[in-house]
């Protein structure tokens, strides 16, 4: 056998494994270097290696301003992730549940916040709240975070009512569970995980946005505004900490989530 | 609360459901009487479910009106009816553990020994065993167990059932068959019970109802549906049936004389409909089978001229496919008794069988005829090779 035809069988039973590879080491160079990039010893900027510290990630205050902005967004983030899953859930069982008028172009008007360009919205927010003279700040820029994550809480939140087989509801009722019996024993449980998948992604939603941020936030600091304003001088490595602090968070609570999972299949 | 003694009977008048244009009911009055096991048959959409529903109260009636004893529950809300239902899919909650599923309606009416009567409730099904899992991870046919448990438990007024045994194997079905009889007979309660098993139907049920296009085709004792259907769609829907063309001629005594090709039968009059032209039913097992020429004892309905096309032993019974000399195929059941003659494909023979066995009907012979079953007939009576 010619070594030709082996390395190519070799690839064959292979390709799938180079391309994961390949795929996975395009998503995580960049996450990889701000990992790397925050054991940097501190200087000016951070773009050059200068050899390793744990100074930062002991300290990630020291830069000016930065756990300032990251207060802000978290805070922000809270508020308007909680206004926006209550309302978008409300919406989402009016939407699936009731027949009114209107129905259908709600279901298409919903849409309609993520179709449009940021910035066009950015501009027009900042146009209506300075017509309606409203002091920008904190509460603008809740306004402004709950108007676009509520669009996406909805979408999810109602298709997983729409996959709910309504038999449900209708076996709880049929045995003596009042409709709001019903809503809270049977309904809210099984739409649960929806809800809170809509609600992870409208704090992410919030937490990362610069855009619509930047034109309603008046002196209100946020992190994304942090780091885009410090990128002209010189991104303070306290950033690349934080960073990557979000990172680990978010994976431990996937990997909890999974384990409890996993547990729980278990014991069974 | 729920199950607040309301009494008595089950009362549907002139119940019909229209689903827009389309009509799933049409008007069917119907009493069951407390403690009756009453069973409804039917083909694939004929409105049994949808009849269960408005029972239950998971779907208002367009016309008509619902009644349990004295009190109209037409427009009551289902978790105001003493009324349980063991739903076609089980529907059971997914989220819960197959003893909170159980638990369900009891915590709903505040009962206190909660722990106590589920447990009951999944011993009667077998199935105490499983308490702690979760319905996913059940089989189909202890989900349906667990379905009717979680109804059971309730001890309701009215228990509807919607094809609860559909899942199981033939001897779990037999013995739940068993178990539900008992449940029913123990508690008193009154069970609908909706199957496509017409055995299950015919062996479990005090009456019958068979459904057709939304509306009741015949209502009885299992027995008066069999020996004396009403339309050819029970004749044929229930069992099997032979219909016979021919015309009322006159009569003679009680019985009304046809004739069919030129030979003459007699039906009760009590069992044959007004009219001129008939059809003259009879069951397969109801005929005998003889050789042509034999005498046949007097006073039988007969049929001349028979040859066997198809000969299928079938242990206890030997199925005949007998065509008559107009072309057309009869079916007779003939028992094994080991004293009777075996007749082979081609032998010429006559049919016979007590009047009193015949029926009169009228209307397209083929109505209600299982497609399959036909279709399986007709390629056993295909000539060989
Ligand atoms: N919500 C609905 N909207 C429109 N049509 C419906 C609805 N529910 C039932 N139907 C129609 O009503 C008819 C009767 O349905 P139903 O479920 O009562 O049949 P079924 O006798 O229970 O049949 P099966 O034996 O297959 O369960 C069917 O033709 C069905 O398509
Ligand atoms: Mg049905």
């Amino acid at each position: 056998m010619s070594t030709g035809i082996k390395a190519r069988r070799w690839l064959g039973r292979h390709a799938l494994h180079i391309y994961g590879v390949l795929a996975f080491a395009y998503i995580f160079t960049p996450i990889a270097y701000v990992m790397v990039f925050s054991f940097n010893r501190p200087a000016r900027s951070n773009l050059t290696w200068r050899g390793f510290t744990l100074e930062n990630w002991t300290n990630p205050c020291n830069a000016p301003d930065v756990c300032n902005a990251l207060g802000n967004s978290l805070k922000i983030g809270v508020a308007s992730t909680v206004i926006a899953t209550v309302l978008g859930t409300m919406v989402a069982f009016a939407l699936a549940r009731y027949r009114f008028r209107g129905r259908t172009t709600t279901n298409l008007l919903i849409f309609l916040p993520m179709a449009t360009p940021e910035v066009v919205l950015a501009a027009s927010l900042l146009t209506l709240f300075l017509n309606m003279r409203v002091q920008l700040g904190f509460t603008t820029i809740i306004i402004a975070h709950v108007m676009f994550s509520i669009s996406f809480v909805v979408v999810a939140v109602k298709a997983r009512i729409a996959s709910l087989d309504p038999r449900l509801e209708q076996a709880a009722q049929d045995l003596y569970a009042g409709e709001f019996e019903t809503f809270r024993r049977i309904t809210l449980p099984l739409v649960a995980p929806g809800i809170a998948g809509a609600a992870l992604l409208a704090f992410s939603l919030s937490f990362d946005d610069f855009i619509i941020t930047n034109f309603v936030s008046g002196d209100v600091n946020t992190f994304p505004k942090f780091v885009y304003v410090s990128a002209g001088r010189g991104i303070p490595a306290d950033a690349y900490v934080i960073g990557s602090a979000m990172f680990l968070l978010a994976m431990a609570i996937v990997l909890a989530a999974e384990l409890f999972r996993w547990r729980r299949a278990k014991n069974l | 609360m729920a199950t607040a003694e309301a009494g008595g009977d089950l009362r549907l008048s002139g119940v019909t459901k229209r689903f827009s244009a389309f009509t799933a009911v049409d008007g069917i009055d119907l009493t069951i009487a407390q403690g009756e096991f009453f069973a409804m048959l039917g083909p694939s959409g004929c409105g049994k479910t949808t009849t269960l529903r408005m029972v239950a109260g998971l779907e208002e009636p367009t016309e008509g009106s619902i009644h349990l004893g004295d009190l109209d529950v037409t427009h009551k809300k289902p978790y105001q009816r003493p009324v349980n239902t063991v739903f076609q899919n089980y529907a059971l909650f997914p989220h819960l553990t197959i003893f909170e599923n159980v638990a369900f309606g009891l915590r709903r009416r505040g009962v206190k020994d909660v722990k106590k009567q589920a447990t009951d409730a999944l011993d009667l099904v077998e199935l105490g065993h499983l308490a702690q899992r979760k319905p996913a991870q059940l089989s189909g046919g202890q989900q349906q167990r667990i379905a009717l448990a979680r109804a059971v438990v309730n001890r309701p007024q009215v228990l509807l059932l919607d094809e609860p045994l559909g899942a199981l194997d033939l001897k779990l079905r037999r013995q739940m068959q068993i178990e539900l009889k008992r449940i029913q007979t123990e508690v008193g309660i009154t069970f609908v019970h909706v199957t496509h098993d017409q055995e299950e139907a015919m062996t479990m049920a005090d009456r019958v109802a068979v459904m057709n296009h939304g509306k009741i085709e015949q209502l009885g004792a299992p027995s008066d549906l069999y020996e004396s259907p009403d339309t050819t769609f029970v004749a044929n829907f229930l069992g099997q049936s032979n219909l016979v063309p021919g015309t009322r001629t006159g009569t003679d005594g009680g019985y009304v004389v046809i004739e069919s090709h030129g030979q003459k039968a007699r039906i009760l009059q009590s069992r044959c409909v007004p009219g001129s032209d008939l059809l003259l039913g009879v069951r397969p097992e109801k005929i005998r089978i003889q050789e042509a020429g034999d005498e046949v004892p007097t006073g039988l309905n007969r049929l001349t001229g028979g040859v066997v096309v198809d000969a299928s032993y079938l242990g206890v019974s030997t199925q005949y496919l007998v065509r008559l000399p107009w072309g057309q195929n009869l079916t007779v059941f003939s028992q094994n008794l080991g004293i009777t003659e075996r007749f082979r494909d081609g032998s010429a023979v006559t049919l016979a069988w007590e009047p009193d066995h015949s029926f009169g009907l009228a209307g397209d012979a083929a109505a209600g005829v299982d497609e399959e079953a036909a279709a399986l007939a007709a390629a056993a009576s295909a000539p060989q090779g």
